[in-house]
């Protein structure tokens, strides 16, 4: 099962501010009342994008000068908390193809790479100096570049950190495991029957 | 150079190298529930593939299961939906269902360990960010997405990177009126919600020593709020005590084959560690959050903190927090007013807990104005509850005794936080809108805190409310 690797992400930004942002925050339990991931993009950030009678707040995301952004910008721990898979996966609906934080929580970041989106860890400088090119020009295109590691906006190129296996995974194509899992079948019988502990 | 429990259990399980450069981690037992586990299963169909192990995997329904209503058709027609593709799927592929007749269901992290199921040296996942506890058995235990939910159906392996391991020794005497969960909320505040990012928290020193196993699974429970994918306990004798005679252990001289491999697994006295923490058992407090993350905690003594006093980001996420929580900036803790209480979840809702409530709650009543709901973390837990008495004391108390589930803690049944009510409540997130409300306001502490704000009607120190003068350790 070939994949389409994935060398680099191309598009516009949008500045969703704030450190810790959990899983909890970007898609409510509520939401998860569903037996497929179909029209989760509608709901992302719903309780901080929503009020209780469905008016808009002011968010980034409701800003229509943003509306074309593929790429987030987010602050520290992104994605962390529950597991939900619910959480990238609303982001990739919503039209997300790639985030940029300073650092991303384990379970979100394994579950983004198997979705084919990158996330790429900036330091907390570059970020406000990438949202506020964004502020000045919502059309401004940044590039996140996951072979070279960097990320661009504008004339400006920024160091950027992802786990060579991530990397790797994205680059070759390889970024949902499943094909590769199930070529080693024969030897995780192997192990199955020197594991017979259950 | 000894190895740690981690290590041990890593490569035994190891199948191979992937071409990704990560591992081919074999999951002795994979545990599903309603919610992430649909999509999973969907997917194996689409690609044309069967269970491939599916005596390894056990299902239960818990997030979304309503603890009042416990008869089908359930009124919310989304969450019926759900609970019954999940006896579909488990029908269709052959995997062992504890479904609400059956009198084993409840939170899947509490049904392992109570069936035997969770055992020492395995690998063990879940589609949930808290299968850290069965850590507490010394098995290597990790939340998934659903994508790998799919991956283990299929091949009972997952793509994993190797952890390190970090040691955290807690040492000394608690304090009278100081818990599990009240060291676990202190590691945090100590270590941070990502402080433990990339690694495995080993717990140990004399205070594990002593915990029971249910204390021992409260801490590794809340092991991904710090950040660490997983967390464990060595097993000891303490461990092979509480598994011995479980439906799903071995019996006779299997049982000693399987305990003799399972000491195997403990960390060598001389392994090598990537990082160890020391925590004095003294210097833990009855601990209580007072923000939007398990880390913005402080001690019930404690005022909540001033965003003058902190600089640089930290001033932002502290107003973010006191303006979400309505907390007045420097002003104590203690005190202020409660809406709900609840008592329960995957991180309390185990007997012992409902026990060590139940002493101080007997003759005691909730506060009125109070609503207080008791949510036992499975169906083994209430039975044995109700044969104790301790469920009678929490109903004489003004509890509402409710059925098995997961309930308030994130809130996708009927349980649900209004407005901006404030909870205090004994499970594991304070997240915005986590229980049920956008604007609901949740204090995380521990169970016998959890009781004395419910008598009260306020945040409250237990060790003033009940006396709390003895050790809690026994």
């Amino acid at each position: 099962m070939a994949l389409e690797p994935i060398k680099e992400v191309r598009g516009r930004g949008v500045h969703v501010p704030g450190d810790d942002i959990d899983t909890d925050r970007i898609i409510p339990a509520r939401f998860m009342k569903c037996i497929t991931f179909d029209g989760l993009g509608e709901f992302l950030f719903y309780d901080v994008r929503k009020n209780e009678d469905g008016s808009e707040k002011k968010h980034p995301l409701n800003d229509s000068r943003f509306a074309e952004a593929t790429i987030l910008l987010s602050g520290s721990n992104f994605g962390c908390g529950s597991s939900r898979e619910h959480a990238p996966q609303a982001i990739y609906r919503a039209g997300f193809r790639g985030v940029i934080a300073e650092n991303f929580a384990e379970i979100f970041f394994g579950n983004s790479t198997t979705l084919g989106m990158p996330c790429v860890s900036l330091k907390r400088a570059d970020i406000r100096e990438i949202a506020q090119a964004v502020e000045a020009d919502p059309t401004l295109e940044i590039v996140i570049d996951v072979e070279k590691q960097v990320v661009r906006a504008g004339a400006n190129e920024y160091p950027a950190e992802l786990r060579p296996s991530a990397r790797q995974a994205l680059i070759e194509g390889r970024w949902d495991p499943i094909a590769d899992l199930l070529e080693g079948r024969d030897e995780v019988a192997k192990v199955a029957e020197r594991l017979a502990y259950v | 150079m000894g190895k740690t429990l981690f290590e041990k259990v890593w490569d035994a399980h190891t199948v191979r190298t992937l071409p990704n450069g990560q591992t081919q981690l074999f999951i002795g037992t994979h545990l599903i529930h309603e919610v992430t586990s649909p999509q999973a299963f969907g997917m194996l169909r689409d690609l044309g593939l069967k269970v491939a192990y599916p005596h390894r995997t056990f299902a239960t329904v818990d997030h979304i299961v309503p603890t009042d209503q416990r008869e089908e058709p359930f009124a919310d027609a989304l969450a019926d939906a759900m609970i019954k593709e999940l006896r579909r799927n488990c029908e269709e592929f052959g995997v062992t269902y504890f479904d609400l007749a059956s009198g084993k269901q409840g939170i899947v992290h509490i049904v392992g360990p109570e069936q035997g199921i969770t055992q020492p040296g395995t690998t063990i996942a879940c589609g949930d960010s808290h299968t850290s506890t069965h850590g507490a058995f010394g098995a290597i235990a990790f939340g998934i997405g659903t994508s790998q939910v799919r991956d283990l159906l299929a091949t009972q392996t997952m793509s994993l990177g190797k952890l390190k391991v970090r040691r955290i020794n807690v040492r000394g005497q608690l304090p009278p009126g100081v818990y599990a969960k009240d060291v676990i909320l202190h590691i945090i505040r100590t270590l941070g919600v990502n402080g433990g990012t990339g690694f495995a928290y080993e717990y140990g020193g004399d205070v594990f020593d002593r915990f029971s196993m249910e204390e021992r699974m409260t801490v590794c429970n809340m092991s991904i709020e710090g950040g660490a994918r997983a967390g464990y306990v060595n097993p000891d004798e303490t461990t092979f005590e509480y598994l011995k005679g479980r439906p799903y252990c071995p019996t006779g001289a299997g049982w000693d084959k399987a305990v003799e491999r399972w000491r195997g697994f403990a960390s060598d006295p001389d392994a090598e560690y990537d990082d160890v923490v020391d925590i004095r058992a003294e210097d833990i407090p009855p601990t209580v959050t007072w923000g939007i993350n398990p880390g913005q905690a402080i001690s019930i003594e404690e005022s909540v903190p001033s965003p003058e006093k902190v600089t640089g980001s930290e001033r932002d996420s502290v107003e973010e927090a006191l303006a979400y929580m309505k907390l007045t900036p420097d002003a104590p803790i203690k005190g202020t007013p409660v809406d709900v209480a609840f008592f329960g979840s995957c991180t309390n809702g185990r007997f012992s807990d409902f026990v060590e409530a139940a002493r101080y709650l007997k003759g005691k009543r909730v506060a009125a104005g109070v609503k207080a709901i008791a949510v036992p973390g499975s169906q083994a837990v209430a039975l044995i509850c109700e044969q104790n008495g301790v469920a009678d004391v929490f109903r004489e108390a003004g509890f509402e005794w409710r059925g098995a589930g997961c309930s308030m803690c994130l809130a996708m049944n009927p349980d649900k936080l209004i407005g901006d009510q404030l909870c205090a409540s004994s499970s594991n997130r304070n997240f915005k809108g986590r229980q049920g409300s956008p604007t609901g306001r949740t204090i995380l502490m521990s169970p016998v805190m959890v009781a004395a704000a419910a008598v009260t009607g306020e945040i409250s120190d237990a060790r003033e409310v009940f006396g709390v003068r003895e050790l809690a350790e026994v």
